[in-house]
């Protein structure tokens, strides 16, 4: 039953025309991107190589790669991706309750718990193929676009260079890692969702904790280092940055296939699965004590 | 399949159920049971708490105290069992807009867990009356189309229980006429045992076979319709173009403490329906013309009766 009904929740989502909203601005954030870059490389790299240039000589040409390309794109869009994720999850529920169609729904033969689980595990799938997505459109794109080479990533005081052969499985990995933080996005916006009969609350709401959190942790001040920060879902979240940075060896060359922080990736992980099981834990909860009234 | 031992005969039975919303009683000690193969009419004002209760037999409200039974097995222990065999309409029929009838009674039908072929959904489509417009989506259906599809949808999975709220809700005359007919035939010819409420009280003495009238909650009376519309004493309404004489000869009879009201010329009276040949030949001996004489107890004044304040 809970396959049929998870397969009932993908047909419902992707029979509304709002879901593809999220796929289109994804494919115009990414070509804008793109076009910047495609015009504007050089300007754009030598921003984050500022105190390095002064060191040694960049080699812009060579950077300024489809794999480089890709890097800059999830930069600037994971951190909106949420309000995309919010969009489709916060309605999961309470948007049933406005339609009407939740008491019908919760008088069939399945469980509360069954429709709760099929909901969350359709609002994931939708986050996976907007990940696919973007990994088509800003890795393939940008690989066509911009040729392939080596990956060099800019940390705040070295650059981290990888060779080509590295590089691949890094963007898979991160994907999938993104998918993670992105699955958290949608179990908040669904446990919002469970409360309310309308839609735009849950996805505000949603919203409104993104930013709140996201802003506390770029102020980067220490009391909020040392306590909200080092458990917020949205630093976390950016755990998916790890993977591009790469461990050196004695002689300060790279090394193929290393993590400058696994350790950092495994809790981060952690962290965001235990936000998952909470958000859904007490969205389950409250759900199935839950009179339907709408 | 449905194994229960008690109450084999009542479909539906519910014992001392209770709702409280914060301080409000919604329900208040509510018991009733729905024989097989019946129409039972749920009569109430609006806030009478009709829909409370039929939300609570679906399990979307749970109750605050009470018990409920149906097919004899306890409702929130063999919840998926009993819904399997139960469809529903609550309120107005809400679906899935942006779907078209044929995908919303496909998602339906797949919801209630049961294998039910494409061309069985078209002919559930038909017999509502939407064999044409299947294919159209929802958010281009009237009201009363919206009714039918929700129909549809509650009967594609063959269930033996139809709860339908306020079916006739936003209907046209020829609308409630369809509904009033359907539900005949769910019962009458596929053997379906229907809880129908409604505040429309004279569709419920068209359709049901028994009935239960509630107010704030509480029942108020619950009987066979043809005991309840003819009870032993009905109103009878005397008509005569001798209004004078009439009043004059009741008042100084035997029929003097029959009588209830003089009011607009028309007398009311109560008493059996046997002795209307009675009075009418008494009358008549009287020299007294009778226009006409007949019962009017309808089931729109006993609610009235049994619900006013």
């Amino acid at each position: 039953m809970f396959l049929q009904l998870l397969r009932i929740e993908l047909f419902k989502i992707f029979r509304r025309p709002r879901t593809f909203i999220a796929f289109a601005a994804i494919a115009m954030i990414v070509l804008l991107v793109q076009f910047a870059l495609k015009v504007n490389g050089k300007d754009f790299i030598q921003l984050y190589t500022d105190s390095q240039a002064d060191t040694f000589d960049i080699p812009y040409q060579e950077i300024q790669n489809g794999y480089f390309v890709c890097v800059a794109v999830l930069h600037m869009i994971l951190i909106h991706v949420p309000l995309l994720v919010a969009l489709i999850a916060g309605d999961m529920i309470s948007g049933e309750a406005n339609l009407g169609t939740l008491r019908l729904l919760a008088g069939k033969p399945v469980t509360r718990t069954e429709l709760v689980l099929a909901k969350f595990s359709a609002s994931s799938v939708y986050v996976v193929l907007l990940l696919v997505w973007m990994a088509l459109i800003a890795l393939l794109g940008s690989l066509l676009l911009f040729g392939s080479g080596g990956l060099a990533i800019f940390k705040e005081d070295s650059i981290h260079l990888m060779n080509e052969q590295d590089v691949l499985w890094r963007f898979f990995a991160a994907f999938i890692f993104a998918a993670l933080g992105l699955t958290t996005i949608a179990a908040m916006a669904l446990m919002f969702s469970a409360v309310a009969d309308n839609s735009l609350g849950p996805i505000v709401t949603t919203v409104c904790v993104v930013i709140v959190f996201t802003v506390v942790q770029q102020l980067k001040v220490p009391i909020f280092e040392e306590t909200i920060n080092r458990w917020s879902f949205t630093t976390h979240m950016l755990g998916w940055k790890g993977f591009f940075y790469v461990e050196k060896n004695a002689e300060g060359i790279t090394i193929d296939g290393s993590i400058e922080n696994p350790s950092s990736l495994v809790k981060s992980g952690l962290v965001l699965l235990g936000y998952i099981t909470l958000f859904l834990f007490i969205t389950i909860r409250y759900f199935k004590r839950k009179d339907i009234l709408s | 399949m449905l194994t229960g031992n008690q109450n084999m005969s009542a479909v539906i039975h519910v014992k001392n159920l209770f709702k409280d919303f914060k301080d409000i009683r919604a329900v208040n000690d509510l018991s009733f049971s729905v024989e097989e193969g019946q129409v039972y009419g749920f009569l109430g004002q609006n806030g009478a708490g009709k829909s409370t209760t039929i939300r609570m037999l679906l399990t979307l409200i749970t109750p605050t105290a009470g018990q409920i039974e149906i097919f004899g097995l306890e409702l929130h222990r063999n919840r998926k069992e009993i819904l399997r065999q139960t469809g529903a309409i609550v309120e107005k029929p809400d679906m899935y807009k942006y779907l078209s009838a044929k995908e919303n009674i496909r998602l339906f039908s797949r919801l209630s867990g049961a294998k039910v072929s494409e061309k069985k959904m078209e002919d559930q489509l038909a017999m509502v009356g939407l064999a044409d417009r299947m294919n159209s989506k929802v958010r281009t259906y009237s009201q009363g189309m919206k009714q039918r599809l929700g129909l549809a949808c509650a009967l594609v999975h063959d269930p033996k229980l139809l709860i339908l709220d306020e079916p006739t809700n936003g209907l046209d005359p020829q609308g409630i006429a369809d509904m009033r007919n359907m539900i005949i035939h769910l019962s009458k010819d596929l053997g379906k045992t229907l809880l129908v409420s409604s505040h429309l009280l004279s569709e419920m003495e068209m359709v049901a076979d028994s009935m239960l009238i509630i107010n704030k909650g509480k029942k108020v009376v619950e009987g066979k319709v043809a005991e309840l519309i003819n009870p032993v004493q009905p109103i009878v309404e005397l008509i005569t173009p001798d209004k004078e004489a009439a009043l004059n000869f009741i008042q100084h009879s035997d029929w003097k403490h029959k009588l209830k009201s003089f009011t607009d010329g028309t007398i009311k009276m109560e008493f059996e329906k046997s002795k209307i040949p009675e009075l009418t030949r008494q009358l008549v001996q009287q020299g007294i013309a009778v226009e006409s004489i007949r019962p009017v107890h309808s089931l729109e004044d006993y609610f009235l009766s049994q619900t006013k304040e």
